[in-house]
């Protein structure tokens, strides 16, 4: 009788047990991909032709004029 | 050429609203959707900031992280963009924006939203340049055409500046180095006022908003 107890008790401690494990429960986390329609470059239009040099200078040369200290001479 | 940025020098925004009215007129922009506002520190209080806030387009921008969808992007300038055709309109992004840059029109009845808006530093979006579509969903494309964000270009004291981020820092250095002003040339204490001013504000005995 008393051996029977000890086994089902072992057999319960080891079922309970058995869930018992320490694993990592944080995804490591990934970034998605943009899934939308690409975009093209501001310089490629008629207006630019593809120049991304002469684009860069439009947009500086715009930015400048920001600039009170260098603006109107 | 560094990455586009916008930067608002709070010594010299006088809270015209200028900036705010320029892009919703430019972008045509619907009710209810303010890409661009003015918030203002401790108003009507002798003392007080103004800074003219919208999407900051950050170099890490925390919304392309929690979009669902993937469906915003980096541009090779640092514009963040989106696609609207393939947003959800969930509201993720705009939970995780520090800057409450996106914006939902209300699309339907019982409050229901629309697609994402934001600002676009005057850029479209995914669609043909400069065409009828890009214009009905994300705006003017100011970029494509060699210009930058009307609502940097048009400010009337030269507060809010937008552009290449090496010419923009370049323009607020050395204005802040004619304003003089010792070591605290930029900084915090700059930008958001100085101790002195703090104290004039404790003295007049008033609380701020």
């Amino acid at each position: 009788m008393k051996k029977s107890v000890l086994i089902v008790s072992a057999m319960l401690a080891a079922f309970g047990l058995a869930a018992c494990g320490e694993r990592p429960q944080v995804n490591v986390y990934q970034q998605g991909k943009y899934q939308g329609k690409a975009d093209t470059a501001p310089y490629d239009n008629p207006a630019f032709g593809k120049d991304k040099a002469k684009w860069e200078a439009a947009v500086r040369a715009r930015g400048q004029g920001q600039d009170e200290y260098t603006r109107g001479g | 050429m560094a990455r586009m940025k916008f930067l608002c020098d709070a010594e010299r925004c006088i809270e015209c609203n200028g900036c705010v009215t320029a892009c919703k007129n430019e972008h045509d922009v619907p009710w209810g959707v303010n890409r661009r506002r003015v918030v203002t520190l401790n108003d009507g209080v002798p003392g007080e900031r103004s800074v003219s806030v919208a999407c900051m387009h950050c170099s890490d921008a925390p919304c392309i992280a929690v979009c669902p969808v993937d469906c915003i992007y980096h541009t090779e300038e640092g514009v963040v963009l989106h696609d609207k055709d393939l947003c959800i309109g969930c509201g993720y992004c705009f939970y995780a924006c520090p800057f409450g840059a996106p914006q939902f029109p209300q699309a339907g009845a019982f409050g229901m939203r629309g697609k994402m808006d934001k600002c676009t530093f005057c850029a479209g979006g995914p669609e043909v340049d400069g065409s009828e579509e890009e214009f009905r969903k994300y705006g003017r494309n100011r970029l494509a055409e060699g210009k930058l964000p009307i609502c940097a270009e048009m400010c009337a004291t030269k507060a809010l500046l937008g552009g290449d981020s090496d010419v923009i820092s370049d323009i607020f250095r050395k204005r802040a180095t004619m304003r003089g002003g010792g070591a605290q040339l930029i900084g915090w204490a700059t930008a958001y006022g100085r101790q002195e001013r703090a104290q004039e504000r404790k003295g007049a005995g008033e609380g701020g908003k």
